[in-house]
């Protein structure tokens, strides 16, 4: 049996960092079930797809691979059981599910505000336990598949900025470090991904530029470190440093920094 | 759109294990558990696939995502009567089971494959045949009536001259439309269970199609064994191994030979090993040089005056179920699994195709390592494979980095074919093209196949791997 992944869903695929992650995928021949909230972007990322992967593989006796857009909101909740089902079943299969949904509303320095604390963790965090808990029960009956979560630098350590952003992250982490546990010994894989910051919609409103990364290539490393199986990877890889230091600061240093 | 339990998902492979997929596997053990799952099918609306105990090699008993309607539960006798030999039975009987049960009253399955795990339903799914099909045609020419499940839960009985058209398309027809729940057939009435054996040694492909010419007219069985290793003057050289039938008072002891016990295969080979580890001890051989080997050393202890006897007598599970002499044998081709590539070509090029194929296999670096020869006669059915001729199976070892040059041999090998007139098997198949499914079925037969689904599948439920590759 081949070991190639063949089918994958990326939930967060209209834009950024999904969207590299979806040609990234189309080269590798793998198909791809597209999900977020704006239909029209995810057909531009489809149709993109779908000339990356060439017309049509049938020289290497594969079918051609299918770029499938699904229109959904991470937050209705209750429609992921038969929508990750539905998406499955049109795909042919499922070797790998990323999810990649974020959203980092700008907060201002004094500012504390329910609602949109709220939508970040109901985005960031509740949206990837309904999509990954079902993917992850899903795995564990296949005894096989990956799982990828996209968090960030930002979960590291609680700075000013930005609190809500950083707690889901930093949840997200642990709730992907819980899965891998949960699931290593059923065969399946489960990556967490910790960005810096790439050059992307979100990226644009946030002040820090240090070590700006392409999209494109943050999703190469992103597939690469899924593809090996490595269980945290830093993209670029340079925040590991970073992380390190910031895990080693004393607190009574650490309120004192500014960013 | 309702959400199927999970833990109804199972990886399936097919018996080559060179293909898989995963589906929800539903084993009911009653015709109305079957019209359950065709409703819970609807409400989920998924496709349903029929799978028997999955002894086809490639993707035909496969569907992914589907659900996988596995009627091997589905296993009990109905009726049997010894005088007539007449049986009827349920889908999920094994011809293991079949032949355990009327063996001791003096009949044995009419058509039969190289293994007895299949089940019956699934043999008429394929239309199986055996080693005489030259003389008893395929399994479908004995049977007498069958009831169908349509998908929309109406069971319809059919026999060759009451709804004639379901019965010749089921029958072949690759689980295309509806499930088998009751199998009436005739058996074969037998006086010894055990066989006269003759075996030959040809030193070439052109000997082995005149021992067949030569042979033919006087074989219940016949069979050839094919070394596609060797090459030039010594191309196709083979064993053939011809059975024939007691005449009625040959056997003394009837009784005694037809015993269950007396007809199993032995449990240990050359009295020593188990046969369960057998795998083993072939694995280092699944390589070019161990075949060459292995080959050479089947036609060696063949020509030994005392182990190769080139007469003798054998029961008829040992004549007919060879391969399961070694139990997991395919496991002997590591990782990637196998292939089995059967072609069936008219008798008058049929010479000529197979000296192609095999030189073709052996350029591409990809020789086959086993070879089985059969001869053929049409039949009726619509989904046939045969063809007034001969076929050859070819086995090959799948591996991660022989896989893209294999299937593109087996591509060239289907132009070979089909400019040939010859024809192919879904038991077998893994690699056929849509073209390659076109062009050998042809414009009439594909037209009624469209024809009959429309009618006894309208909504198109029933699908496999194998349609879904196929049936664009
Ligand atoms: C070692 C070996 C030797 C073999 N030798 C021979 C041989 O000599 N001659 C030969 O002809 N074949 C041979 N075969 C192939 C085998 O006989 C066929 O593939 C047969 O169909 C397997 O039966 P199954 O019960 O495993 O069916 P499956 O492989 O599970 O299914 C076969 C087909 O039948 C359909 N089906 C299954 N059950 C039903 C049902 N109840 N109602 C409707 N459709 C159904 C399936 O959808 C599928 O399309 C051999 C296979 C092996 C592994
Ligand atoms: N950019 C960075 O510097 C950086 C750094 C670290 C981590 N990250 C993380 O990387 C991920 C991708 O970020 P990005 O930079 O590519 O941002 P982006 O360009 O804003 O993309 C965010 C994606 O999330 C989707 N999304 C947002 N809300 C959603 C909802 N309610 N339902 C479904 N989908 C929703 C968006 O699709 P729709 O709007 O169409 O729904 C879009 O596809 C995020 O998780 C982010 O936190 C980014």
């Amino acid at each position: 049996m081949s070991k190639k992944w063949k089918h994958a869903i990326v939930i967060g695929a209209s834009g950024g960092i999904g969207e590299a992650l979806v040609y990234e995928l189309a080269k590798e021949g793998v198909s791809v079930g597209l999900v977020a909230r704006r239909g029209s972007e995810l057909e531009r990322v489809a149709l993109k797809a779908r000339t990356i992967s060439g017309p049509s593989t049938t020289h290497n006796h594969q079918p051609a691979p299918k770029f499938i857009p699904f229109i959904h909101d991470v937050t209705n909740y209750s429609e992921v059981p038969a929508l990750l089902q539905e998406i499955t079943k049109q795909l042919g299969g499922l070797d790998l599910v990323i999810y990649n949904s974020g959203i980092m509303p700008p907060i201002a320095k004094d500012e504390y505000n329910f609602a949109k604390d709220k939508s970040i963790i109901e985005v960031n965090l509740l949206g990837a336990f309904a999509w990954l808990n079902e993917a992850a029960m899903r795995f564990q009956n296949a005894e096989c598949g990956t799982i990828v979560g996209i968090s960030s630098i930002a979960g590291e350590r609680g700075r000013r900025g930005m609190p809500a952003y950083m707690t889901s992250k930093a949840a997200l982490s642990t709730y992907l470090e819980s899965l891998r546990n949960r699931l290593s010994q059923h065969g399946v894989k489960v990556v967490t991904i910790k960005p810096g910051v790439i050059d992307t919609a979100m990226a644009k409103d946030s002040p820090n530029k240090l070590w700006l990364y392409s999209p494109e290539d943050a999703a190469h490393e992103i597939i690469g470190a899924a593809r090996r199986g490595v269980t945290v990877k830093y993209v670029p890889w340079k925040w590991r440093m970073i992380s390190f230091i910031l895990h080693s600061l004393p607190s009574f240093i650490f309120r004192r920094l500014s960013f | 759109m309702s959400v199927l339990p999970i833990d109804h998902l199972e990886k399936i492979e097919g018996w080559g294990g060179a293909v898989s997929s995963f589906g929800y596997v539903y084993r009911p053990a009653t015709v109305e558990g079957l019209r359950e799952v065709f409703e819970l099918a609807r409400r989920s609306n998924r496709n349903i696939t029929f799978r028997g105990s999955g002894r086809s090699y490639g993707d035909a008993a496969l569907g992914a995502e589907n659900i996988v309607l596995d009627t091997s539960r589905m296993n009990r006798i109905l009726s049997w009567d010894p005088n007539s030999g007449i049986i009827t039975m349920e889908p999920g009987v094994t011809i293991e089971q079949l032949w355990q049960y009327i063996i001791e009253d003096g009949w044995w399955p009419p058509v039969v494959s190289g293994t007895m795990y299949p089940t019956v339903g699934g043999c008429l799914g394929m239309n199986i045949h055996g080693k005489n099909n030259f003389k008893a045609g395929p399994i479908g020419e004995h049977v007498l009536s069958f009831d169908i499940m349509l998908p929309s839960g109406e069971i319809k009985t059919a026999t060759p001259d009451s709804e004639s058209e379901l019965f010749y398309s089921a029958i072949s027809g690759f689980g295309m439309f509806g499930v088998f729940t009751s199998i009436t057939m005739q058996m074969k009435k037998v006086y010894s269970g055990l066989l006269h054996v003759k075996a030959w040694t040809t030193k070439n492909l052109h000997e082995l199609f005149e021992i067949y010419q030569q042979h033919i007219p006087g074989s219940d069985y016949l069979v050839g064994w094919v070394d596609c290793i060797s090459s030039d003057e010594k191309l196709g050289r083979s064993i053939v191994h011809q059975a024939n039938y007691f005449k009625p008072g040959e056997d003394q002891n009837p009784a005694q030979s037809l015993r269950v016990s007396n007809q199993s295969l032995p449990n240990t080979i050359l009295g020593i090993f188990p046969k369960s580890f057998v795998w083993m001890l072939l694995r280092p051989f699944t390589n070019n040089a161990g075949m060459k080997f292995i080959n050479w050393l089947r036609v060696f202890v063949s020509r030994l005056p005392v182990v190769g006897k080139p007469v003798y007598e054998q029961s008829h599970a040992e004549f007919a179920f060879l391969l399961d002499y070694v139990p997991g044998w395919k496991k002997s081709y590591g990782q990637g699994g196998l292939i089995q590539y059967q072609s069936f070509i008219p008798k008058e090029s049929a010479e000529k195709v197979f000296r192609k194929q095999i030189e073709m296999c052996q350029e591409a670096g990809l020789p086959p390592y086993l070879g089985v020869f059969k001869q053929h006669k049409p039949d009726k059915f619509l989904f046939t494979h045969s063809v007034d001729g001969f076929s050859l199976a070819l086995d090959f070892k799948v591996t991660e980095k022989n896989r893209e040059k294999l299937w593109s041999l087996c591509a060239k090998m289907n132009d070979v074919v089909l400019a040939n007139g010859g024809r192919f098997y879904f038991a077998k198949d893994a690699t056929l093209r849509p073209q390659d499914f076109k062009a050998f079925l042809g414009e009439e037969t594909l037209k009624k196949f469209a024809e009959l689904k429309k009618r006894y599948d309208p909504e198109n439920i029933l699908q496999t791997d194998l349609s879904r590759r196929l049936v664009l």
